[in-house]
């Protein structure tokens, strides 16, 4: 049954990866998915810009500018920060715990399928009618009246990848509970382990309230309920707090493992052992719990009362105490370090400053009475800007360039990767900062215009420039890729020298089954403690046996493939076609006739045997 | 390790549903699962109470109107009854039994579809005493939402015991599909705790007014 030594074609590579349950090759179509969306939402940042570069610009209308701004925000958060960070945790997680794949392998594959219909789905919009325009919260209010289909894109596309999302947290966390190898307890977990376990407990209770609110309104919508129609008694607020409970919660769910790679980052290349390990780990924890009480801070203005708005208020600056505690963490963990200013760490000590930055805008946007200043001004833009591209953007390019090796067993090229750093950091701030000030000079967000002679012209285009700087330096890390895939150097087990976890241990690519033999865990930063000894490579847990690995399986695909199909026709229902329900009733049947063929069909997966791994000897087992 | 493998009554694990690596992940991760489950009902909950008797016009029926407690409680003795009959079923599970497993399943689904045809007969007389419908006001679209959504659980969860069954009916039991029988009774219970809820927040409160 084991097929992985044979050469293939293209076609079978294709084949190959629409069937993987292996959780590397996932992380990398995750990584090129998530990186394709990065740039049409890019794309549609540029296009943003240069409409605001100059006053009175007309180089978007009106209505084609909501149609980019909001398709701008729901693709950078939807479809390519949360598969980004998907595609790091699936790489590298299963590997620091020294597990030989995920838990549930065939739900790995099915949540990336179901993510890439739904962002296929969403980005059809643009060619189909009109894409979503209501902006990326869609408060009930506008969206109910949207014309087009926009809005409909909009919830059948989120509903979709939201599903994946939910599969993938319920699979990581049970995966970090039940499959760590010997000797890995919990306090010995890497740090980025530590926030996918958090992050995935978020996820779990965070998207059931969108995927609620996202059937409401395709109920109101598509099926004429009522709930957001205040005529007929309903209230659209209900969206609001709907959204914003799943909402706030994902904004942690992007940062928390950025947080976590850069700990892992500033470890290794100070080269000591993280400061405050326990108390990092308490404030992950803490972060992810205050993360679901401040939900309505982002609602200050809707009206809810002075005493929800101080309850809200009071919440939100507590967060600043466990964030605050990983900063001076972070600082203390270079203090006295051998530091090593590699590409990862450069973006690590960038993003100190950066992300603090926009910690103080926060903690000023938490003061409720201020907030009915700052509201809906460039103000929130720049705030929101410098916590996700200073924070999360800026912790996903450390991390692709810090895991790159491990992904593809090749580095990326360090002066390129100097190149990028330095002229996406430069480009970002340029962009951003002057937006706080343009916010509180009284220049409104979301606007597609403003007028000349209001004192908004410079520094819109200061911003316009900025952002020109960040698509070069996106620019210039897309040939650094290409140049290092066509070089294809290859890199032994601890390409960077310092690496103190599991990962580092194995082969850069690991072999599909990970570890020959289980590693055995003697404290935290495995890999390290074991090199203080003089050690080359890790004790195994058990003796050289045979391994059971999933099969691959087409039916994730089909399963996807099966509500796009339906979606299409959900759509179109509303409009009295008469061959939307036909279409309806075929997706489904793919759908639920997929799941009862995985149901019914045994699948006990294979075995690789002793004798075929004692051949493998340069993938580090010993007998 | 052979999950198809033959057990005898002494062989037997005390708890098959956990007994492999595979049995003990979807163990775990269906109680997850739930967890994301109750989420969701309780956003569901939150709307239904937020938009209770929320009716355009004067006309319109609302909660105190329509519901009608005998009908409730049969109703929810046949859900509670079959959620007792499907411990039963995971107990001969638990013992190798697999004959009076299959047999308290058969009662468990048999009680679901009388709950299930009640709940029809219930909606169906709302739209045509009362005129109370999906569209007519945003209490009749949070109330058919919420109930809806249980009653598509419950349908949800026929489906699964029956292709359970069916596909099992001549293999007995085994490590494989142990685990399987035992989350599929898991989320029957779910379901039937979330009606208890429902039962309370919807009918009994709605009585009250």
């Amino acid at each position: 049954m084991s097929t992985y030594a044979n050469k293939k074609g293209f076609g079978a590579t294709i084949w190959d990866y629409l069937t993987t349950v292996d959780h590397k090759k996932i992380a990398i179509l995750y990584l090129i998915s998530g990186g394709l969306f990065f740039v049409i939402g890019g794309l549609e940042a540029m296009f943003i810009r240069i409409q605001l570069a100059i006053p009175n610009n007309d180089f978007v209308s009106a209505g084609f500018y909501n149609e980019i701004l909001t398709m701008h925000g729901t693709t950078m958060i939807f479809l390519a920060a949360m598969p980004l960070v998907f595609a790091v945790m699936n790489a590298v997680v299963p590997l620091q715990i020294g597990a030989r794949d995920v838990a549930f392998p065939f739900l790995n594959s099915l949540g990336f399928w179901l993510f890439f219909f739904g962002g296929v789905f969403l980005n059809l919009s643009w060619f189909l009618g009109g894409a979503p325009d209501a902006g990326w919260t869609s408060y009930a209010s506008l969206s109910l009246h949207s014309a087009g289909h926009g809005i409909d894109f909009y919830v059948l596309g989120l509903q979709l990848s939201g599903f994946g999302t939910l599969m993938a947290g319920i699979n990581f966390l049970v995966t970090i509970i039940n499959m760590r190898t010997p000797g890995m307890t919990y306090m010995r977990m890497p740090l980025f382990t530590w926030s996918t376990f958090v992050v995935s407990a978020l996820i779990l209770f965070a998207f059931p309230p969108l995927t609620v609110g996202l059937v409401l309104m395709m109920f109101d919508r598509m099926f004429g309920a009522n709930f957001f129609d205040v005529a007929a008694g309903g209230n659209t607020i209900i969206w609001e707090h709907l959204f914003w409970i799943f909402g706030h919660p994902e904004v942690y769910i992007l940062i928390l493992p950025a947080f976590g790679i850069f700990s892992e980052i500033f470890a290794t290349f100070s080269r000591k052992r993280l400061f405050g390990y326990s108390s990092m780990v308490f404030a992950t924890v803490l972060i992810g719990f205050l993360g679901f009480m401040v939900w309505a801070h982002h609602m200050f203005t809707t009206g809810l009362g002075p005493i929800a708005n101080a309850i809200f208020a009071v919440a939100t600056m507590a967060i600043a105490v466990p964030t605050g505690i990983k900063i001076f963490n972070w600082i203390f963990t270079m203090w006295g370090g051998s530091v090593k200013f590699t590409v990862p760490m450069l973006y690590a000590v960038a993003f100190i400053p950066t992300f603090t930055m926009g910690g103080v805008t926060g903690i000023m946007l938490a003061s409720a009475p201020a907030d009915y200043q700052y509201h809906d001004s460039y103000f929130v833009v720049a705030h929101f800007h410098y916590v996700i591209v200073g924070g999360v953007v800026l912790g996903l390019l450390a991390g692709i360039n810090f895991y790159w090796p491990k992904m593809f067993g090749t580095m990326l090229s360090e002066k390129l990767g100097q190149i990028t750093f330095w002229t996406f950091l430069i480009g970002f701030h340029l962009t951003f900062f002057i937006q706080h000030f343009l916010g509180l000079m009284g220049m409104p967000r979301r606007v597609f215009t403003f007028l000349d002679n209001q004192g908004f012209n410079a520094g819109n285009m200061i911003s316009t420039v900025g952002a020109f700087l960040m698509a070069f330096g996106v620019l210039v890390m897309v040939i650094n890729i290409i140049i290092t895939s066509v070089k294809n150097e290859k890199v032994g087990n601890d390409p960077w020298g310092d690496g103190r976890t599991l990962e580092w241990a194995i082969a850069s690519p690991p072999p599909f089954y990970n570890f020959k033999q289980l590693p055995l865990v003697r404290g935290l930063d495995p890999y390290w403690v074991e090199k203080m000894e003089g050690k080359k490579e890790m004790t195994p847990a058990e003796p050289l046996g045979d391994i059971h690995m999933p099969n691959s399986s087409i039916l994730p695909v089909t399963i996807a493939l099966g509500l796009f199909v339906a979606a299409f026709g959900a759509l179109y229902h509303m409009d009295d076609k008469s061959w939307t329900l036909p279409i309806i009733i075929v997706g489904l049947l793919i759908t639920f006739g997929s799941m009862l063929i995985r149901s019914v069909k045994d699948d006990h997966g294979f075995h690789i045997h002793k004798e075929e791994l004692m051949d493998d000897k340069d993938k580090g087992g010993k007998a | 390790m052979q999950t198809d493998e033959k057990f005898t009554d002494a062989t037997w694990p005390a708890a098959p549903e956990k007994a492999t690596l595979e049995g003990k992940n979807k163990y775990l991760g269906f109680w997850l699962f739930l967890g994301g489950e109750t989420v969701l009902f309780a956003s569901l909950f939150a709307t239904y109470l937020a938009l209770k008797d929320k009716v355009p016009n004067g006309e319109a029926a609302l909660a105190k109107d329509l519901f009608e407690l005998p009908l409730t409680f049969v109703a929810t003795m046949l859900l509670l009854t079959s959620s007792l009959t499907s411990v039963y079923a995971v107990y001969h599970m638990k013992n190798n039994h697999f004959k009076q497993m299959q047999a308290w399943f058969v009662i468990t689904i048999a009680l679901g579809f009388g709950f299930l045809g009640l709940e029809i007969y219930e909606f169906n007389h709302y739209v045509h005493e009362y005129h109370h419908t999906f569209t007519s006001s945003a209490f009749g679209s949070a109330f058919y939402t919420l109930v809806g959504f249980h009653g598509g659980h419950v349908a949800f969860g026929l489906m699964w015991f029956i292709s359970l069954m069916v596909r099992n009916a001549r293999r007995g039991l085994n490590l494989y599909n142990a685990p399987k029988f035992y989350i599929a009774s898991l989320y029957w219970h779910f379901i039937d705790v979330v009606w208890v809820f429902i039962f309370t927040v919807v009918y009994l409160m709605g009585m009250v007014g």
